[in-house]
């Protein structure tokens, strides 16, 4: 997928318009996992702005993310930076080309502890 | 022979002090709306009379719109307030009469909200434009 | 039958760009009534507005329709243009190609059949027109000054200095406003109350000036230069032309522990209570929630320790009613509340404040002396961080804070910033900045000094949380330029919170039928030609009522308001709109249907005598209508049954024509 593809894409997906950003910052002055990335949340939303995305797909900081959306809630323009980081993560599962989860493997991880809901997020997330 | 693209005609009467300004800010702030809007200035929503728009349809007009300061902000107090009771009823006797509540409309737009007033165009012209064209009131003899 | 001329105006490239005005012009020729059109590239220059009169002269022209920008831009202008032709100013229709076409599409086929369009329906309605003449009201040479802040206290001097009375009315039992509670005002350091008091004492001593202290507006009714007005007094329960303003009750009062409104808080006052030491006018004021005496009859010790036997528990609100020619609104502003941004520890830590807190803080008159003290422990911070931006441009989608900038917020911190490290350099200063807006004279240079010459830490970067920890605030916050995050253990934190018009401005505006945008603040006629004066006839607008703005433009707009009223009070009669309803007696049944829907009654009933056809004569009962008092609304024109009632320049046979031309 070409570079402007995916972020269109992904800005679809997350439903994040990262032109709204002001670069103010708020979102990595609040970030509780910022010392343990190498791109910041306020680095996220303009990477994939400038279509910058395929070193955020190759980076550890994707799963560094909390997804504690406090990003979310505190930045004032709405642009809601975790989202972002979430639908990039997307974009690397569903890069790899294939399903990690099939119909045939969820009777095997079903037990009395895991949540249905769980299982429905997690199949909905690793089916292409 | 091609098809002409369907063009709605439709007639905004907007209020001086309110939504006409926020059409003329929508035209400094170059907000595009569809051109099958044409605007018919009054000093108020409520100098509308009913028999404007009846006339609107039956000489072929396929969607009315009226636009006036939101409630409590009328220049005249209590202008948008009539116009508000008599919209409702008419509009409800046109719907009546088999011209769709689609086509009719009051909205109330401040001088402020130039974008406010393209939105509400665009979005009244799609509403139109999928109804398609109002033959319900249209006077043949009025066709030439 | 009229002989019409059209002038299709090129408006440079704004018009001519998407509009092809040849053809607008030519197509216009063929209209019924149209006797001569054409274009030219500025209709409303000098050499625009001779070619309109050379041709009304040359064809003999009898109505005009000008194919231009906006009615509600130039529509004045070519109404004095017809008159100087010698037609009859309402002899005139605009048809708005520019703002309602030429630049809301894009494609010249379009804009060009619009164009056409909405001219044949200008000269449907001019073939309608009819020569009108405005009628005349007297003016009531007195202003009214709603708000008592620097923006109303400068307007008030300037209207009475030309000679003109003016009442000033203010919700506060003092006027003077935010600015009697700043310690410096920037760029110049000069201090607040040395620039501000000296206007207060002017006003209370100019002959031409009273001030309703303690008051508000409760009613407005009548129209430019005819305005009534309604003014509740509230009891302040005592006796303002008798007291002297010496304190002995204030001293007495035992009732010590309301929160001080004038120090934000943050310290106490008395029930009976003067706001400050300069306070115009310097009377007491009896806090009727706080009062033992109001609230059970017990104490009354103010009222034996009064010499001047100013005391009056049984004062009762007072209404006052008073006709004024021109109202200025100068509503002013508030900080707005933190409760959403908890992020920020507002509300769990007493050192977390606000600007307006500081500069009560660092106030000489103010709770700690002007000695800069935390107030949670009243220990000397050593580490201040000042947080920019807090509810001030943040998105609506958001749903916390405002979409505007404040304006003035990066330069008071900068100022607060500077005179912390001046007055105790041990200190550390911080402040998070996004951007840093300084668009005023010698306003830059005031924000590099603060940065060279004072060592004030600015950094480019939001805080994200503060934490308070022991007696410390743990500041989270980035450094966008180091690309870095900082922890920082701060003694007290300052937020620049966002300012709002006062809450008492939107239901000030229902009264007086005066637009606000989405913000509450006022609208100004035209942003940028007419920025102090309001749609609404003979309201004007001064100061942060209606926009963001610091001492020097709220001073310099307070003037030009001013200018306006005294340009306004200056006229014995005002013209006024001569497109009012009128009634056709031959056509009345005498319903009362218009009396009842009109805002301003201004139709009233009378039995006339009336010849009728077979010679003899009936009397009936027929509407007529007020020119002085009518407005022009046209909601009885709709209400009447029978067709009898028409507003003038909008005729029920103009505006059809108009649909017409527009459904052909």
């Amino acid at each position: 997928m070409n570079k402007k593809n995916l972020r269109e894409e992904i800005i679809l997906r997350s439903g994040v318009n990262p032109k709204k950003c002001m670069k103010c910052g708020k979102c990595s002055a609040t970030c509780p996992a910022y010392d343990e990335m190498e791109y910041h949340p306020h680095q996220f939303v303009n990477m994939v702005d400038t279509g910058d995305i395929e070193p955020l797909l190759n980076s550890d900081s994707l799963y560094k993310c909390l997804t504690c959306f406090a990003c979310v809630d505190r930045c004032p323009r709405g642009v809601e930076p975790a989202k972002l980081v979430e639908a990039v993560r997307l974009s690397v599962i569903r890069k790899q080309g294939e399903n990690h989860l099939t119909p045939n493997d969820i009777p095997a991880l079903l037990d009395e502890d895991t949540p249905q809901q769980l299982l429905v997020s997690a199949f909905r997330k690793y089916t292409k | 022979m091609q098809m002409k693209e369907y063009k709605p005609l439709i007639v905004a009467f907007c209020c001086n002090w309110c939504s006409y300004a926020g059409a003329d800010l929508a035209g400094n702030n170059r907000l595009n709306y569809p051109a099958d809007v044409k605007i018919i200035r009054v000093p108020c929503s409520c100098r509308v009379n009913p028999m404007f728009i009846l006339r609107a349809f039956q000489r072929g007009a396929d969607g009315v719109i009226l636009c006036g300061c939101h409630p409590g902000d009328c220049h005249y107090t209590s202008g948008n307030y009539y116009t508000r009771r008599r919209m409702a009823m008419l509009f409800s006797m046109l719907d009546y009469l088999g011209v769709e509540r689609e086509r009719t409309r009051v909205e109330w737009v401040s001088a402020a909200e130039g974008a406010k007033f393209a939105a509400t165009m665009n979005d009244f012209v799609a509403q139109v434009t999928a109804l398609g064209e109002n033959k319900r009131l249209e006077d043949l003899r009025c066709k030439r | 039958m009229q002989r019409i001329g059209v002038f299709v105006c090129w408006c440079g490239s704004n018009i001519a760009g998407t509009v092809d005005v040849k053809a607008v012009a030519e197509a216009l020729k063929a209209e019924p009534g149209v006797v001569y059109s054409t274009d030219y590239q500025y209709m409303c220059s000098q050499a625009g507005q001779n070619l309109i009169i050379d041709a009304v002269k040359e064809h003999n022209l009898t109505g005009l329709v000008i194919c231009s920008c906006s009615p509600r831009m130039h529509e004045a202008t070519f109404r004095k243009t017809a008159a100087a032709a010698g037609l009859n100013p309402y002899m005139v229709e605009i048809a708005n190609i520019r703002e309602q076409c030429s630049w809301v599409h894009k494609e010249m086929p379009v804009g060009t059949e619009k164009a056409i369009i909405l001219g044949k329906a200008a000269v449907a309605k001019v073939n309608l027109n009819t020569s009108l003449t405005p009628g005349e009201s007297p003016v009531t040479k007195r202003a009214l000054v709603i708000g008592g802040g620097i923006a109303g206290i400068q307007t008030a001097l300037d209207i009475a200095d030309a000679g003109f009375p003016v009442d000033i009315v203010e919700t506060k039992p003092t006027i003077g406003g935010k600015m009697a509670q700043l310690d410096k005002t920037f760029p110049t350091l000069d201090c607040a109350a040395c620039i501000l008091t000296p206007k207060m004492v002017d006003v209370a001593q100019h002959d031409k000036i009273r001030i309703f202290s303690y008051s508000e507006v409760t009613e407005v009714k009548g129209f430019v230069g005819n305005f009534d007005v309604t003014i509740k007094k509230k009891a302040r329960f005592v006796d303002e032309t008798k007291c002297t303003g010496c304190g002995d009750c204030v001293d007495k009062c035992p009732m010590k522990k309301n929160p001080n409104e004038f120090n934000m808080g943050m310290d106490n006052r008395s029930a009976i209570y003067i706001p400050f030491a300069q306070a115009v006018p310097k009377v007491a004021t009896i806090d009727a929630g706080a009062c033992t005496m109001l609230k059970k009859g017990k104490c009354g010790l103010c009222s034996k320790v009064c010499g001047a036997g100013a005391i009056d528990y049984t004062q009762k609100d007072e209404f006052i009613e008073e006709k004024y020619g021109a109202i200025v609104v100068a509503t002013g502003f508030n900080p707005i509340s933190m409760d959403k941004f908890d992020e920020y520890a507002y509300s769990q830590s007493k050192d977390v404040i606000t600007s307006l807190e500081f500069e009560r803080l660092t106030n000489a008159a103010g709770p700690t002396q002007g000695k800069l003290l935390r107030p949670s422990d009243g220990k000397h911070p050593h580490k201040i961080v000042f947080v920019q931006c807090v509810g001030s441009r943040c998105a609506a989608c958001a749903e916390k804070g405002k979409e505007y900038c404040s304006k003035i917020c990066c330069m008071y911190t900068a100022k607060h910033a500077m005179l912390t490290r001046d007055k105790y350099p041990d200190t550390e200063v911080y402040v998070f900045y996004i951007d840093v807006r300084t668009p005023g004279k010698n306003f830059d240079e005031f924000y590099r000094r603060a940065v060279e010459e004072y060592g004030v830490n600015y950094i480019k970067g939001m805080v994200g949380k503060i934490v308070p920890e022991g007696d410390v605030l743990k500041v989270q916050a980035s450094d966008l330029i180091s690309n870095k995050q900082l922890h920082i253990d701060a003694d007290l934190v300052v937020l620049a919170a966002a300012i709002e018009p006062d809450k008492s401005a939107r239901p000030l505006a229902t009264m007086l039928t005066a637009s606000m945008d989405t913000n509450d603040f006022f609208t100004e006629a035209h942003p940028k030609l007419r920025p102090v004066e309001s749609p609404t006839a003979g309201v004007f607008l001064s100061g942060a009522c209606q926009g963001p703005k610091d001492i020097p433009e709220t001073v310099s707009q307070a003037g030009a308001a001013a200018s306006k009223v005294i340009g306004l009070l200056c006229k014995d009669k005002l013209t006024g709109n001569p497109c009012i309803a009128s009634a056709n007696e031959m056509m009345c049944n005498g319903c009362s249907s218009c009396e009842r829907v009109c805002p301003y009654g201004a139709i009233t009933y009378s039995d006339k005598e009336f010849r009728m056809p077979d010679r003899t004569t009936q009397i009936r009962r027929v509407a007529s209508v007020n020119p002085a008092v009518c407005q022009g609304c046209g909601a009885c024109t709709v209400a009447c049954p029978s067709g009898a009632m028409d507003l003038k320049g909008f005729t029920n046979s103009q505006i059809m024509a108009e649909v017409d031309a527009i459904c052909k």
